[in-house]
């Protein structure tokens, strides 16, 4: 109740409410909006996006940017494929595939974050640069790994996975409440979240104040990169496919849903749960333009005057605040 | 008359900031304008300044009525104003700042260009009259704090104005560099330009000011002649009460034991020094702006690498300081610049008020006792006479310079340092807090930590320390113990280097 009240009354306040209002709209708009099969759609598009944006949530905190996000998730479903796909064989059982698959792919993704992380902190780069050239670097990795073949014949249960449910509840949830939760934990919780917003708040007050400022940043881009792993699990188990170019239309939605979610591109200042209802705008959004038949590009068209307008109402709403 | 204020009342909403504020400067007279934060000085010199328009009351300039629209319309009118925050593009050149407004031009086949060396010539000759020997084509960024403020002065004078308000203008300024500034300001009256001095110090006020005017609270307590003025009635006027003593007593005695012990120190501007702290120690620092007193802290807290020479903490060895080493180990450092390296200026009083404490009272290796660290955040803002609304919600960018000053002091009294490096504590800060400053500390050198103080104002040092050691060029050039302590010969050992340097 509290945290609601707080929710509310802050800026962040706006993004549940255009949620709820879109939500309401395409209810009425958008014909198969409104039913059982696409709230199941809208929810397994959900969660890895989520997931991923919350990382990406971690890493702008410190006043930072990860674009690399969408090469980790190509990356993490080209070693998945690897470890798991029945045409390599690495593994007979298909216990043993699935486990050492998972673990590869959170290894790859904190390794890249752990390059991203170092760059950053420890020889002072600045995260657009490095994020971008690491981006660049393994998506190509992904594609020359593989050579643009996808790979196929992953393990049954790994493919079922996004289907299967436990007490009515499929999987991907438990994922990603998992996520949200350690996320949430680790970020109101613990000296390692106060430290994140510390340095981006200001970087020189919290090295100042004891903070082990290179020491946050490179944890945060190894969050984030966990996170692009999980998503990246999330994603291949759905597609039942390890794939070079998985991810590679996401970053405008991952940056857009932590933004839009009222996340300051300047560092000090963002929550879990505005991020939650920026990821779940950017998905019903995606999705009820689909439903309403529109051809790609008009989509991206809309996409994007949507993301503008919400993001000026947003900042005059702010600035109508900080008036009164 | 030059200028006439009358009955001038401001309110933002409902909140009255001025009430009915009369105010009347000459020709060629020094108005002294004092008051605690929050008095209403900015307030009335805003107005002034055309920034903003009054509730009501009138202005009249020449005898004639005075209306500012904007702060352009007031500095045509010739009313010209020298911030605190200095209005410099850091990034330009000097000679680009003189003339960003009006560069000198010529004309060539019809077309206008700039005349680079016309405004080079007129920058050298602006600059040597104010006695500054810089470049013309220096990059501001790269002054000293003193030459940029002088260099803002030069800026307001090329539009030679009737009426200059300085607010603070010698905050960043060693005493020599004061003189210097005093110097001018007196040319400038003789000259018949009409000052108004806002400031702290009320001894540079005294010195300066034919009238001082005192505002409390919107008010106007006085404005009277400084021969009938003395500074006890006016801390009386400010404050409105009697403060019995402007340093607190102390009668602790610094333990024989040594807390910290540096050694040949060499690194950046800091040539050789060696000292050693006692517990329960107030150690002073003076020394002129650029005497590298500050970069020697920072040496010490591990912010710059030292190239050579040790550094003992209780007897052991520290061979790689860094903040983080030192806040574990108990020793912090308030900075000079409370905005960018002491305070997280748009998050809560609360957050930064437990930022260095918080390792201390981790639980289970990471964990934030939340209750714990809330209660103790209140007890030391309460404990720092820190006005707030709201501690866990309110950005300390709300709060006025002394409670500013009083967070980032309540972030290091939390962590409960052995050793506390104040660089300029009282810098732009109000009687009542620098009282309540100078309290507080005393009280955590009596509960057995040291105090290292790095200070411009020789006052301050005389009226706290226990022992001063002088710098001047990177190098210490003095020490002086409690009950000799000498205005004129700290002075004199802070202004060593330069002798020297004048005599060759």
């Amino acid at each position: 109740m509290g945290a609601m009240a707080g929710i509310s009354n802050s800026k962040s306040g706006f993004i549940i409410y255009l949620c709820v209002g879109y939500y309401l709209i395409m209810a009425v708009l958008a014909p198969g909006f409104f039913t059982l099969n696409n709230t199941m759609n809208l929810l397994f598009n959900l969660l890895p996006l989520l997931i991923i944006a919350i990382g990406q949530t971690y890493v702008m905190l410190t006043a930072g940017i990860d674009l690399s996000v969408t090469s980790i998730v190509a990356m993490c479903s080209v070693l998945g494929g690897f470890m798991m796909s029945s045409d390599t064989g690495l593994f007979q059982s298909e216990f043993a595939a699935i486990l050492f698959g998972i673990s590869t792919m959170l290894l790859g993704g904190a390794l890249i974050g752990t390059i991203n992380g170092f760059a950053v902190a420890k020889l002072g780069m600045p995260a657009f640069m490095v994020t971008l050239t690491t981006m660049i670097l393994f998506s190509g990795l992904a594609i020359w790994l593989t050579q643009s073949q996808n790979l196929y014949n992953l393990p049954e249960a790994f493919i079922d996975m996004p289907y299967t449910s436990l007490l009515g509840i499929p999987i991907p949830v438990y994922v990603g409440l998992l996520v949200v939760l350690v996320a949430y934990f680790l970020l109101n919780r613990t000296i390692f979240g106060e430290w994140i917003y510390a340095v981006g708040a200001n970087t020189k007050t919290a090295k100042i104040s004891g903070v082990n400022v290179p020491k946050t940043i490179v944890l945060v881009y190894v969050f984030s990169g966990l996170c692009a792993a999980v998503g990246a699990i999330l994603y291949t188990a759905r597609l039942e496919t390890g794939s070079p170019v998985m991810g590679q239309n996401i970053l405008l939605d991952v940056i857009g849903a932590v933004v839009i979610g009222g996340t300051s591109l300047f560092g000090g200042k963002g929550k879990i749960a505005w991020t939650f209802f920026g990821a779940l705008f950017m998905t019903l959004l995606d999705n009820s333009l689909n439903l309403l038949n529109l051809s790609f590009f008009i989509i991206m068209v809309v996409k994007g005057s949507v993301i503008l307008g919400a993001a000026i109402l947003n900042t005059v709403l702010e600035k109508s605040l900080k008036a009164t | 008359m030059l200028l006439k204020m009358n009955k001038i009342s401001k309110s933002f909403g409902e909140v009255a900031v001025l009430k009915s504020i009369d105010l009347k400067l000459e020709k060629g007279q020094l108005l002294g304008l004092v008051g605690e934060n929050g008095a209403g000085k900015s307030t009335l010199m805003n107005i002034l300044g055309g920034l903003f328009a009054p509730s009501r009351g009138t202005m009249e300039l020449n005898a004639e009525p005075f209306i500012p629209n904007s702060p352009n319309d007031a500095l045509k009118a010739g009313i010209a104003f020298v911030h605190q925050e200095l209005n410099l593009f850091t990034n330009l050149t000097v000679m680009e700042n003189l003339f960003i407004s009006d560069f000198p031009k010529k004309s060539m086949l019809g077309l206008s260009f700039l005349d680079r060396k016309k405004a080079i010539r007129k920058t050298d000759e602006l600059l040597s009259e104010m006695g500054l020997s810089i470049s013309p084509l220096a990059k501001v960024d790269q002054l000293t704090a003193a030459q940029q403020q002088l260099l803002e002065i030069t800026k307001i004078l090329n539009n030679s104005p009737q009426i200059i308000i300085f607010d603070e203008p010698t905050t960043s300024l060693t005493r020599y560099e004061t003189e210097k500034l005093f110097s001018l300001i007196r040319k400038l009256k003789a000259d018949g330009t009409g000052i108004i001095y806002i400031s702290h110090n009320l001894e540079d006020v005294m010195l300066l000011a034919d009238q001082i005017m005192v505002l409390r609270d919107g008010q106007l307590i006085c404005q009277e002649d400084k021969t009938a003025l003395s500074i006890p009635k006016l801390v009386k006027a400010m404050v409105g009460r009697d403060l019995d003593q402007y340093f607190p007593s102390r009668t602790t005695m610094p333990a024989e034991e040594n807390l910290l012990e540096v050694k040949h120190l060499f690194g950046g501007l800091v040539q050789e020094v060696s000292f050693s702290i006692r517990k329960q120690e107030v150690l002073g620092f003076y020394g002129l702006v650029g005497a590298g007193r500050s970069e020697l802290a920072r040496l010490l807290y591990g912010l710059d690498p030292f190239t050579s020479g040790n550094i003992r903490w209780k007897r052991n060895k520290i061979s790689k300081p860094s903040p983080t080493k030192w806040v574990h180990e108990g020793m912090a450092f308030l900075t000079e610049n409370r905005r960018e390296e002491g305070l997280m200026i748009q998050q809560s009083i609360e957050k930064n008020i437990q930022l260095a404490g918080l390792t201390k009272e981790r639980s289970l290796g990471n964990l934030i006792p939340k209750q714990i660290i809330k209660n103790k955040v209140r007890q030391q803002a309460n404990a720092n006479k820190i006005k707030y609304h709201d501690i866990s919600r309110q950005a300390v960018a709300t709060l006025s310079g002394g409670n500013q000053q009083k967070v980032v002091l309540a972030k290091w009294l939390l962590l409960g340092p052995e050793l506390l490096i104040l660089d300029e504590p009282t810098k732009g800060i109000d009687i009542g807090a620098r009282h309540e400053i100078y309290t507080l500390t005393n009280n955590l050198v009596k509960a057995g930590s040291s105090i290292l103080l790095i200070s411009s104002d020789i006052e301050e040092l005389i009226g706290l320390c226990d022992r001063i050691l002088v710098m001047s060029e990177g190098r210490l050039t003095k020490e002086f113990q409690k009950g000799s302590f000498d205005r004129s010969n700290i002075l004199a050992a802070a202004l060593h280097g330069q002798e020297k340097d004048e005599k060759r």
